[in-house]
């Protein structure tokens, strides 16, 4: 695939007519060097990436080995015995990181309709933007400490109120204890919003104008156009955008390991203290030693496996969403 | 141009010559004393400018394993190191040298309460299992007459990092505690059957102080920076003893100190002993095969063992007691 991409340039220039010899063959010198510059780099990374696939999956073997598959079923983190299960990470990465996009998704494209339809100055709609991409600039442990000391109060009390009226609904039925789903979930909401508004907007431009002024010309009003027209002929890029932003969510670590509560227990209550696979490698790989560090290891790999596949779906469906605009 | 350049090369070497007889003594390991292993690596520079020591707190395994795989001219562990872990030092030999020592608090949020509450030995285990859950439960009520107790639920803050500070507090939880023992057990990370977690001491002490309820154990000095109140423990001569230099002290010179000089303090006898104490180590060859080095980490621990004592209390850690301190002196004299 990047061979083909590197090669036609340097076949091209060698048999430009119009420049002296001397200077093609220099030119075709500086392509040939620049097309295996290329080709390296692009198969560098990939090597990159294999290579560390293979070490972190060479590191996990005694895991691998003496916990095999039981290693996804089993809910004991016990260092002390040596005895590890991920099944109370996997499910705090998942969850954590689908309430994220629950909360993320809604506002994600309504910033992103707010920023392409035309409803502000072009002047004003840039600052805006600007301001949007500046969330994804804010590094992960200013979030935590936003976390702990602005949002953790609020979702507290709030928690407690929902425990002590709704109880007996499972998503209500701790008493929250600072740290937890509710507090990580919002805030990590709020890191992948950039991801899930520029996205969303690059897939909602995407929608041929003539379309648009069709419908407006047969009545539709603004919101009919939104809804029907542009919506759909995004989605699949909109989509995408939240796969996309779900491989973030579950890597993100620093900002998780300061609100999910670090607790490796599997409960229905959005208030209850959990834990996440990144939370718990950026802890343990400290102090960890022997069996320890090979089940760390298994984890990561897990992990690795689970945001590859996740980004190589977002970008199929991103590819897919930018080829039906050439259809069109 | 070429002139400047050449001139500078030259400047650059000379001033690389000026300090080739400086020596530079690369560490690492433990977090917790690190504060004081700042304070006294600068203040020796500023005596011996010919000496530096970069010291990096990755943490008591991480610095185990540096100083195993020959990275680090010294380690630092608050766990000292195992028989294990000693054998797997390939060249050079080991000697530990505990080098200053500090307690381990329980602070609390509790609003309205003012005095610092009493925690006897069979209720602050049974916290940290889950088993009492209330703070107007009736153990703990009993030990403080006198103080209106809210009625709130406990929440337990512990380290969600591996460290030398749940190491030496599940230790004694374990010795004094059948129960934990069985339960959770000892060790750098445990699993805690409730409670948040939270990175570092810092992360810690902030559950505490965003969450009322929560209860957890910090390291003195911590504790005493960010101010949060402190629980009086019930120690093994069955007395209330609040945590102060004088009871982390009297604690220290409690043990018996072997010729290994590895002493795990997990339940310290006599009636003024703060009951959660532990030394920190620093990790050395017996041998060091680059010159100068063996006489450079000789005479900063001579520093630091007589001088660097008097900085403990103000950083909060505790001073060695004297009996502890011939020991450690003649176990340094050993390095070669």
């Amino acid at each position: 695939m990047l061979e083909t991409e590197t090669m036609p340039p340097s076949t091209a220039s060698n048999g430009v007519p119009w420049v002296s010899t001397k200077r093609a063959k220099s030119a075709a010198r500086f392509d040939t060097f620049f097309s295996g510059l290329t080709f390296v780099s692009g198969w560098g990374t990939v090597a990159l990436l294999v290579l560390i696939g293979l070490e972190v999956g060479y590191a996990s073997l005694p895991a691998m080995r003496q916990f095999g598959f039981h290693f996804f079923t089993s809910t004991d983190w016990d260092p002390v015995n040596d005895q590890y299960g991920a099944l109370p990470l996997i499910y705090g990465t998942l969850v954590s990181s689908v309430l994220a996009l629950l909360i993320a998704t809604p506002l994600g494209v309504a910033i992103a309709i707010f920023l392409t339809e035309d409803y502000l100055h072009h002047k004003l709609r840039s600052f805006f933007k600007f301001l949007v991409e500046l969330l994804a600039a804010i590094p992960s442990v200013i979030y935590g400490l936003w976390g702990i000391y602005i949002v953790m109060p609020i979702t507290t009390q709030l928690g407690n109120w929902l425990n002590a009226h709704f109880g007996w609904i499972p998503l209500f039925s701790t008493p929250a204890s600072g740290p937890g789903f509710l507090p990580a979930s919002f805030v990590l909401a709020i890191m992948i919003l950039p991801t899930i508004a520029a996205l969303s907007g690059a897939a909602l431009k995407t929608t041929p104008q003539p379309l648009k002024e069709g419908a407006s010309a047969l009545g539709a009003t603004r919101w009919d156009v939104i809804l029907q027209i542009t919506l759909p002929i995004a989605a699949s890029g909109i989509f995408g955008a939240v796969v996309l932003a779900l491989g973030r969510a579950m890597g993100e670590t620093m900002a998780l390991a300061m609100l999910v509560g670090n607790n490796n227990q599997i409960s229905t209550s959005l208030f209850a203290p959990a834990n996440t696979i990144a939370s718990l490698l950026a802890n343990s790989f400290g102090e960890a030693t022997g069996l320890q560090v090979a089940a760390l290891m298994y984890l990561s790999f897990i992990l690795m496996a689970l945001t590859l596949g996740i980004n190589a779906m977002a970008e199929v469906i991103l590819d897919r969403s930018g080829a039906n605009k050439k259809h069109l | 141009m070429k002139k400047l350049l050449a001139l500078s090369i030259v400047a650059v070497l000379s001033a690389c010559s000026l300090h080739a007889d400086t020596i530079t003594l690369n560490a690492s390991g433990a977090t917790f004393p690190a504060p004081i292993y700042g304070r006294w690596f600068a203040e020796y520079n500023k005596l011996h400018p010919d000496v530096r020591v970069n010291y990096q707190g990755i943490g008591s395994g991480a610095g185990i394993k540096q100083f195993t795989d020959g990275l680090t001219d010294f380690g630092a562990s608050d766990a000292a190191m195992s028989d294990d872990e000693i054998a797997a030092v390939k060249t050079g030999g080991v000697v530990l040298l505990p080098m200053t020592a500090g307690s381990i608090v329980l602070s609390y949020n509790l609003p309205g309460v003012t005095d610092s509450i009493k925690l006897p030995r069979d209720v602050y285990p049974a916290i940290f299992l889950g088993e009492i859950t209330k703070w107007n439960d009736a153990k703990i009520a009993a030990a403080n007459p006198g103080v209106t107790l809210p009625d709130m639920p406990i929440t337990v803050a512990y380290r969600a990092d591996g460290s030398g500070t749940t190491y030496n507090f599940t230790n004694h939880l374990a010795v004094i505690s059948a129960d934990f023992k069985t339960k959770v057990g000892a060790g750098k990370q445990v699993k805690f059957p409730v409670g948040v977690g939270g990175k570092g001491n810092d992360g810690v002490a902030a559950l505490i102080k965003q969450t009322p309820g929560t209860i957890g154990y910090v390291e003195f000095g911590y504790a005493m920076g960010v101010k949060l109140p402190m629980a009086t423990l019930q120690n093994q001569a069955g007395k209330f003893v609040a945590p102060t230099p004088e009871s982390g002290s009297a604690a220290l010179a409690a043990v018996e100190m072997p010729a290994n000089l590895r002493a795990f303090v997990t339940d310290p006898a006599g009636d003024t002993s703060y009951p959660i104490v532990t030394f920190t180590w620093w990790l050395c060859h017996t041998e060091y095969t680059k010159p100068g080095v063996a006489d450079a980490i000789k005479s900063l621990a001579a520093w630091c063992l007589t001088d660097g004592q008097k900085l403990a209390p103000e950083l909060g850690y505790l001073p060695l007691p004297a009996s502890v301190l011939t020991k450690v002196q003649a176990a340094t004299a050993t390095i070669k």
